[in-house]
């Protein structure tokens, strides 16, 4: 009897303990709720920390539950905000109750990981050789199609083993829609998509997943996030851009495959293969989904202010956790259209 | 046993609860058909049945098949199986009838705590150990030496393969053969056995009348808990079967199972992909109520024709 006495005592007093602590929270606390993408996770945790630490009163929920999870819970209106590595198609625009913005955030690139016994670095390959390597048409080290911008290297005359992401991801899409777009065959054959039909390989669960697959298969080759390739140092190969040069994938480069093109007004643009002697070829920007009109104004204020911070002040602390930050000319845009949302017709900048 | 309709109310009323959680359970499953069944629609519609004999699955076309998926659960399964039973039924045995005393309780503790251990890890374990030692000390040999002819060991190897899921699930299921086979013979009178011995029977002839009297529908529910688990093994197989949808020849090829898809692809999935996802756990949700009811049948079988013969 003194035992339960004893227990019941413990949860009244924990119960007492946590009320009081919770209360001065629950009553000054604005809470943003938002769910998405997976891959700006790390960096969107760090910015809603530091953000909420600054501005006492702002706390943010987020789920990484997908960008498509991300985009069904933006259009049924249960977040306040989505987040995607995908911009929304037309067909999923159509079903959104009001018109909505694509507010870019960070860019993140894709590398080509690869295990070679006798080549610990400087792996160069270009739009063709990824595209037919992929496709299964050039199936070992030593073709003499790789060695031929290859030469200074010893390449082993072993099998190539693909390895690719086995779960819907926004890394196989940027990674398919680069294919798709150097390589006509890629696109009638395979096409772009988070999960796609893979014409050879091995498939793993997730960035570690692939990483493992390559690390243990002698002759692998296979992609992951840029950031998750520098976090582990695994071996990346430089691809041949546009201009013709080989690029590394490096933070400096993917900012420069955002900054090579003309960016769209909707920001709903594609950067793989993009020009500009420093890009690197395979990169994409993910964005945080707004509505233009904002129901709750106080929310509102909240987020375009948050939003506002993080264009500028968040963008510094990208690159420590291996994004790279939008080029100065997007920051100016997104400046520009942060002003354009409202609530009631009041502008909320 | 003699119904009898209790006047007590407090007897009246515990009835009543217990067949209320009774109806619970029974509700449960049939909602959890529903809702598959529900959200299954569009594929089924779109697909009809041909979705179970249907090789395709490409996500950009929207053409989706489960004939991959199945093909791989069923072959795994059935590989697993293979494995597992004549090592744990082994192993039970000798737990049972020759281990000297001191050896009985850490071997069987041991065996069972492999039960406890998360899928997750069996996975990693899989790709860190399992894979490299297989293929370098089984697949690349046999690959070697009897690919050019046997179909079953054709190359190339790269290791995660279905073979290693295959092993890997065994692994898993050994615990739960085990323990219950163990269970199984330990309910064996000791005077069958004396007697068989006893008019001069051997050991091994011992275990084989035993076991082919009395254990065989134990033994045969144990493989079918076994096959259960095997079926629905998702973490760990699909982080060794290379997730590669076709149907295949070679142990070594790369495949995907049922389960593995639904982990693989189900966060990023919408509309039709969705659909057909839930349409696959349907087919799981089937093909498990099947080889149950299969297994409850030929268990009833077994039982009339061995041990209650007696």
């Amino acid at each position: 009897m003194s035992k339960a006495v004893k227990f019941l005592a413990i949860v009244v007093l924990s119960v007492a303990v946590m009320s009081i602590t919770a209360v001065p929270g629950i009553a000054a606390d604005l809470a943003l709720n938002g769910a998405g993408a997976s891959f700006p996770y790390p960096l969107y945790m760090k910015w809603f920390s530091e953000y909420s630490n600054s501005n006492v009163g702002v706390k943010f929920n987020y789920q990484s539950i997908g960008s498509g999870g991300g985009i069904k819970q933006i259009t049924a209106g249960t977040v306040d905000f989505g987040a995607s590595d995908a911009p929304m198609t037309e067909e999923e625009m159509s079903k959104l109750p009001g018109p909505i913005l694509h507010i870019p955030t960070a860019i993140g690139a894709v590398a080509i990981i690869y295990n070679l016994e006798g080549v610990p670095s400087g792996l160069r390959l270009t739009q063709d050789l990824l595209a037919e390597i992929f496709i299964g048409k050039i199936t070992r080290w030593n073709d003499p199609k790789i060695f031929e911008i290859n030469k200074e290297l010893k390449l082993p005359n072993t099998d190539i083993v693909i390895a690719q992401r086995s779960d819907g991801s926004g890394t196989t899409d940027i990674f398919t829609n680069y294919l798709s777009t150097v390589s006509a065959e890629w696109r009638t054959k395979v096409g772009r998509g988070k999960s796609v039909k893979w014409p050879v390989g091995i498939g793993g669960k997730g960035n570690e997943g692939v990483a493992g697959l390559v690390k243990q298969t002698p002759g692998a080759v296979g992609y992951v996030e840029l950031a998750y390739a520098k976090q582990n140092k695994m071996t990346v190969a430089s691809l041949r851009n546009r201009e013709g040069q080989f690029v590394a994938p490096t933070i400096e480069a993917t900012s420069a495959a955002a900054a090579g093109i003309t960016m769209p007004a909707d920001f709903r643009a594609s950067i793989v293969d993009s020009p500009g002697k420093e890009s690197y070829p395979i990169a994409g920007l993910t964005w945080l989904l707004v509505y233009k009109e904002q129901t709750d104004a106080a929310k509102g204020k909240a987020l375009v202010q948050f939003l506002k911070w993080a264009i500028t002040d968040g963008q510094s602390m990208g690159a420590a956790l291996d994004y790279a930050p939008l080029p100065k000319p997007v920051t100016d845009m997104v400046d520009k259209t942060l002003r354009q949302i409202t609530s009631q017709g009041k502008a909320l900048y | 046993m003699p119904k009898k309709v209790s006047k007590n109310p407090k007897d009246r009323a515990f009835e009543a609860l217990s067949a209320f959680f009774a109806a619970m359970v029974l509700t449960l499953g049939l909602l959890l058909l529903l809702v598959l069944l529900y959200e299954s629609l569009p594929a089924l519609r779109k697909f009809g049945a041909g979705f179970i004999v249907s090789q395709a699955w490409n996500p950009v076309e929207k053409e989706f098949g489960a004939l991959s998926f199945i093909y791989g659960t069923v072959i795994t399964s059935f590989l697993a199986i293979l494995l597992a039973v004549p090592l744990s039924v082994g192993a039970a045995i000798f737990i049972n009838d020759f281990a000297p005393q001191w050896l009985k309780k850490p071997v069987s503790l041991l065996a069972e705590l492999l039960a406890a251990i998360p899928s997750v890890i069996y996975g990693l374990w899989g790709i860190f150990v399992l894979v490299p030692m297989l293929r370098s000390a089984f697949m690349k040999p046999m690959a070697k030496y009897f690919g050019w002819w046997i179909p079953l060991f054709k190359g190339p190897v790269y290791g995660p393969s279905v073979l290693a899921a295959s092993v890997l699930l065994s692994i898993m299921i050994v615990p739960f053969i085990l323990s219950v086979s163990r269970e199984v013979l330990a309910t064996v009178p000791v005077r069958q056995k004396e007697a068989v011995l006893a008019i001069g029977g051997t050991r091994w002839e011992m275990i084989r009348i035993v076991v082919g009297q009395h254990c065989i529908p134990g033994i045969f529910g144990a493989t079918v808990l076994g096959l259960g688990r095997a079926l629905g093994e998702t973490m760990a197989v699909t982080m060794v079967i290379g997730n590669r949808p076709d149907i295949f020849y070679s142990l070594f090829h790369q495949g995907y199972s049922m389960a593995a898809v639904i982990a693989n692809e189900f966060a990023e999935a919408a509309d039709l992909q969705l659909s057909s996802l839930i349409l696959i756990g349907l087919l799981l949700f089937i093909l498990t109520f099947l080889v149950n009811l299969a297994a409850k049948w030929i268990l009833s079988n077994l039982v009339k024709n061995t041990s209650l013969r007696n």
